[in-house]
């Protein structure tokens, strides 16, 4: 009896969860695109993003462009395929690994930052403090996040992604023997502008989901620093799960023939 | 001027869960008159605060400010409501991303959209009104003591110079010359700006020295109001042992027992 009203307590849980997310997603669209919009704010937010993430983005894009050079030059050569490390790297990192590991990790970094900034306003009386001052707090808050979120993360995956080839470059050339410029010449003749921008338009929405998150996990946060921790931990695990989820889909849309 | 009252709230209820915190809620405040809700921690003062700003919504009964339903106004109509109104926090929740000048500025800026200049310069001379000079404009809110906070958060309240200001829990956490300070500061400023207040505190001292009237909340009904001077002859028992701070009395506070 107890195990049934368990289970149907999580159940009624994860609807209302839902429901709210769903509302909460609604309001922050809606607020996004009606006026006022916040110029500034949504600029501090870019930099935020997108400036002050451009070290780890850079350095995980690199590390990983040369481990899979790594990994396709040891495993292209048991069926003498190691010519294809260039073509193979430009099309994985930034058809996949570009958006995907570039979003996770601004999502560990700007996910958490938003959530621990608004939970702590929320926590902090700010939040009905600016609603007492006539000021939407979805659009003063939410809304340049979200902007900022989803112009950012495609410019910083065009980062990503040239990093990253640069990262297959270096490894190809210094330490497996490629000449440089067939290396750039293969890289160049192989990837096509849909590669790129299929990824783009993954990482948009990647943005989207990494300062939603934020956002919504901040705005409900309750029970002071306790429940601001809570609300950081949840934006980045629920963040990082659904751009997991969002790829395979946008995947399965953008490439499947 | 209207003689109708600025304020007026009837048979309100709130819930959260299965607790009701307001139990058919009844007050009315006089314009440019100054109440005070007294009560224990946990009697619905809070609630009745935000009732009336709207970060609450009643599930029943009526708030009228200036005549006007209030329960359930939203957008355009609710902002323009809340132009009107100044609030000061407990905590004087100041914005920490902001320095001084544009938290006091931050309704002339947003709502009034004011040029920068023009609304610093009158962030400065509310400052000047708190006490506080144009030192401390651009520092950031966390560099000031818990006493300067509330003054700034005063001086925002007073900014836009409102028809109503709310004061919650204005002298909680301050040491009692600063909480004298800010208790002198209200009463010069409400008086200056000419607005309705409506205070909510446990502090005796402060609600003695910034009310006109006093209403006494207790378990989310209003069991007691009048003028602030005769709450010493109110013949309420849950007035008097709340006005003496007795242990012993009506008021049986909520313990865990073993």
């Amino acid at each position: 009896m107890n195990l049934l009203a368990l289970i149907g307590r999580m159940v009624m849980s994860v609807f209302a969860d839902v429901g709210r997310l769903s509302l909460f997603t609604k309001d922050a669209v809606l607020h996004t695109f009606l006026p006022p919009t916040y110029g500034r704010l949504i600029l501090q937010q870019m930099m935020k993003i997108g400036y002050n993430s451009l070290p780890v983005v850079g350095l995980t894009a690199f590390f990983t462009g040369g481990a899979l050079a790594l990994q396709i030059y040891i495993g292209g050569s048991r069926f003498n395929a190691e010519s294809l490390v260039s073509s193979i790297v430009a099309l994985g990192i930034t058809r996949e690994l570009g958006p995907v590991i570039a979003s996770l990790m601004v999502a560990g970094r700007v996910s958490a930052a938003i959530a621990a900034e608004i939970g702590t306003m929320r926590v902090t009386e700010q939040i009905d403090a600016l609603t007492t001052l006539a000021t939407n707090p979805f659009k003063y808050l939410v809304a340049p996040r979200l902007i900022a979120g989803v112009v950012t993360l495609p410019l910083l995956v065009v980062i990503a992604d040239t990093i990253g080839i640069m990262g297959g470059y270096v490894v190809g050339t210094k330490s497996l023997g490629f000449n440089p410029a067939s290396y750039i010449k293969n890289t160049v003749d192989f990837i096509e502008l849909s590669d790129v921008f299929s990824g783009l338009a993954k990482s948009a929405v990647f943005g989207f989901i990494i300062a939603l998150m934020g956002c919504y996990h901040g705005y409900y946060s309750q029970g002071g620093a306790q429940g601001v921790g809570r609300a950081t931990t949840n934006a980045v695990v629920t963040a990082s799960i659904l751009i997991l989820a969002a790829n395979y889909v946008l995947t399965s849309l953008l490439f499947t023939e | 001027m209207s003689n109708d009252p600025h304020i007026v709230m009837r048979d309100v209820y709130k819930s959260f869960g299965s607790k009701t915190v307001l139990k058919g809620v009844n007050l009315e405040v006089e314009r440019g008159k100054s109440l005070v809700v007294i009560g224990g921690s946990g009697s619905g003062k809070s609630v009745t605060l935000k009732c009336i700003l709207g970060l609450l919504t009643p599930d029943s009964g009526s708030i009228k400010i200036n005549g006007q339903e209030v329960v359930g106004l939203k957008g355009a109509k609710r902002d323009d409501l809340l132009s009107h109104m100044g609030m000061l926090f407990q905590g004087a929740a100041l914005f920490d991303s902001l320095p001084v000048w544009e938290n006091v500025a931050f309704g002339l800026l947003q709502r009034h959209h004011l040029e920068r200049q023009k609304a610093r310069e009158i962030a400065i001379e509310k400052l000047a009104e708190v006490g506080l000079g144009p030192e401390i404009a651009e520092l950031s809110p966390s560099e000031l003591s818990g006493g300067m906070q509330k003054r700034v958060g005063l001086a925002r309240a007073i900014a836009t110079d409102p028809d109503i200001i709310f004061f919650d829990e204005p002298t909680t956490g301050l040491d009692p010359i600063m909480g004298d300070v800010i208790n002198d500061l209200i009463v010069t400023c409400v008086e200056h700006v000419g607005a309705t207040a409506v205070s909510i505190t446990h502090d005796m001292a402060s609600a003695r020295k910034i009310g006109d009237k006093i209403a006494m909340i207790y378990q989310g009904e209003i069991i007691w109001h009048g003028d602030a001077e005769d709450i010493d002859e109110s013949g309420n028992p849950y007035v008097e042992q709340f006005i003496h701070g007795d242990a012993d009395g009506p008021i049986q506070l909520e313990t865990l027992t073993p």
